[in-house]
């Protein structure tokens, strides 16, 4: 799962000097400007982890909506595979959308509150328009599964729903679109410390098997370095490192990474930590 | 089922209040209709006397309420003694006509209301939502009255439409489509004012409440799966920003009602309008308290209605009653 090896491979994303500016308006006359990105450029390759790491407010939530095509960049550009996607039309918009998707940071509020379990996971299938209201049925059964939920919970709210089951929810319903890459947002972040590793282990299992290409938003540098391939720090809009896990673990050459792991709990890694999923 | 009983109660509540203070305030004015007569010199004292405790005028006011209410449980609702007939059918022509121009009004303003502000909330902040808010917010400053007037003005000096009356004299030798269009003709002023004077408030509440939910991540989660932004619009945001928006439609009705008695008198429309301030200077205080008692009705019944909806388009209020 190294980058290394599949150096020649195309990558599944290329991002180019990515910009997105906010401005912030004024009634009369425009306002100051907020760099939320400013100039970023990677590639992320097939089944591999791209791990962004960075503190609040280092742009790193719209460097994943950009991603996810939900957020218009303001300059540069991201291609996936061959699809540039900053001059697309609505309609291959949408069909981009069904190829990259994106957990939210708020699971909680990223679903319908007046649905049910079961709504929620065939809503997204409903737009392949290929499935029968039977088979969505059975297949929003078969992504329950797949996250370790209880069949049961199909009719509940997501309100009835636990933490840890929100999360899984909020991946069922993103693998019911076979996305070819998942980027998730701050998607462990809330959750505690056992519940972060059912659900880190469950995503390991899911990209081996699923073959999926992920995106984890953290700023967790610990965590990131236990789920990913490659490290990419953010601040201020700019990736100021990169590197595999260990290097940034070890001998960490921005000043932010290593604030950020001198936020790092003192954990051991090494260690399995939890044998239930 | 527990809600929509505990609604009933309170609608059922409401219009007892009504009819209590609206016969107390009536009865207690001074003055009643008969004693403009006093004045003419043809009409003996006694007459005046016997016509007053003929129609329960020098009997204590409790007695005279309860007597009211039985008569309205026999759907007598009094006796208008301008009209010198029971007040009910009178009533019921003008609320019907009242109707006629309160329901269009209500229709065609939410018709235009709901993709207007929709279509605003989606363009928030760019050029043509800001100048429709201009816009709205300049309409809102306009009293109604002014609004009427300025409207009749411009029928008047563009001279195709009428200005006033519900019908035109002929009506009454014209085909059915003659009529249709005739009563169409007479409606679009007094349509139109209504749905000036409400409009604005609507757009501008539609438009923030979706503009609030079009922000919610389980829309843009919803966007990322790729469904359609119209379908996005329409029904997922629309369902979402519902609730307010169905307790405004309720809140609306009241305003096109309270808006109609006015402009209907501007623009004599032979409605409840024209037809209780009429009866409210004569005293004919049947008329009156039938009258009020009809609108409250109306407000109540729409109120109701808005309450169903929100009954049926919000899961989380079912479940709530039936726990």
């Amino acid at each position: 799962m190294t980058a290394k090896g599949n150096e020649a491979i195309e990558p599944l994303v290329r991002v180019e000097n990515l910009v997105k500016h906010y401005s912030k308006k004024r009634l009369l006359g425009s306002g100051e400007e907020v760099r939320a990105v400013d100039g970023v450029s990677f590639s992320i390759f097939r089944g591999t982890t791209l791990a962004i790491v960075g503190e609040s407010g280092s742009g790193k939530s719209t460097l994943a909506l950009c991603l996810a095509c939900l957020e218009r960049p303001t300059s540069g550009n991201i291609w996936f595979e061959e699809t540039g996607l900053s001059g697309l039309m609505e309609k291959d918009r949408r069909v981009i959308h069904r190829q990259i998707q994106l957990i939210f940071q708020d699971p909680a509020n990223s679903f319908n509150p007046r649905w049910s379990v079961l709504k929620i996971l065939t809503e997204p299938l409903v737009v392949q328009g290929n499935l029968g209201g039977g088979e969505m049925k059975s297949s929003a059964y078969a992504l329950l599964e797949q996250v370790g939920l209880s069949p049961q919970l199909g009719e509940k709210r997501p309100s009835e729903l636990s933490g840890g089951q929100r999360q899984r929810l909020a991946i069922a319903r993103a693998l019911g679109l076979r996305p070819k890459l998942l980027i998730l947002d701050e998607s462990l972040s809330a959750l505690d410390c056992s519940l972060q590793a059912q659900i880190a282990n469950l995503l390991m299992e899911l990209q081996t098997s699923l073959q999926m290409t992920y995106v984890f938003i953290s700023h967790d540098l610990a965590m990131a370095a236990h789920l990913a391939d490659e490290i990419a720090v953010m601040s201020r809009g700019q990736i100021v490192e990169r590197g595999a896990p260990e290097t940034i673990l070890t001998h960490p050459e921005s000043s932010i990474s290593r604030e950020l792991l001198a936020a790092v709990p003192r954990l051991d890694f090494s260690r399995p930590r939890l044998a239930e999923s | 089922m527990r809600y929509l009983l505990r609604r009933s109660a309170h609608a059922g509540f409401l219009l007892v209040g009504v009819s209590l203070l609206a016969f107390a305030f009536t009865v207690l004015v001074p003055g009643s209709y008969f004693d403009e007569m006093r004045l003419n010199p043809q009409i003996a004292p006694e007459t005046i006397v016997a016509l007053r405790s003929r129609y329960e005028l020098d009997r204590p006011l409790p007695v005279r309420y309860v007597h009211w209410v039985i008569g309205l449980a026999h759907g007598d609702m009094g006796f208008s003694f301008a009209y010198n007939t029971p007040v009910a059918p009178l009533l019921l022509v003008r609320a019907r006509n009242t109707l006629l121009l309160t329901v269009t009004a209500m229709l065609l303003a939410w018709g235009i209301a709901l993709p207007l502000g929709i279509w605003s909330a989606d363009h928030l902040g760019r050029l043509p939502d800001r100048l429709l808010s201009w816009g709205t917010a300049a309409l809102l400053l306009i009293p109604d009255l002014a609004l009427a007037l300025g409207l009749l003005v411009v029928a008047v000096k563009m001279g195709r439409l009428p200005t006033g009356g519900m019908v035109s004299p002929n009506f009454e030798n014209l085909s059915f489509f003659g009529k249709a269009s005739d009563l169409l003709l007479h409606m679009t002023l007094p349509v139109a004012a209504l749905v000036l004077s409400v409009l604005p408030l609507l757009v501008r509440h539609v438009r923030a409440a979706v503009a609030e939910v079009l922000v919610a991540p389980f829309l843009l989660a919803a966007e990322g799966h790729g469904i359609p932004r119209r379908t996005l619009l329409y029904r997922y945001a629309l369902a979402a920003a519902g609730n307010p928006l169905i307790a405004l439609f309720g809140f609306s009705i009241g305003t096109l009602l309270s808006g109609s008695l006015l402009i209907e008198v501007v623009m004599s429309w032979p409605g409840l309008g024209p037809f209780l301030l009429e009866a409210i200077l004569a005293r004919d205080i049947y008329v009156v308290i039938g009258g009020v008692l009809l609108s409250t009705l109306f407000l109540v019944g729409g109120n109701f209605l808005a309450d169903l909806l929100l009954y049926w388009a919000d899961p989380r209020i079912r479940t709530e009653s039936s726990a």
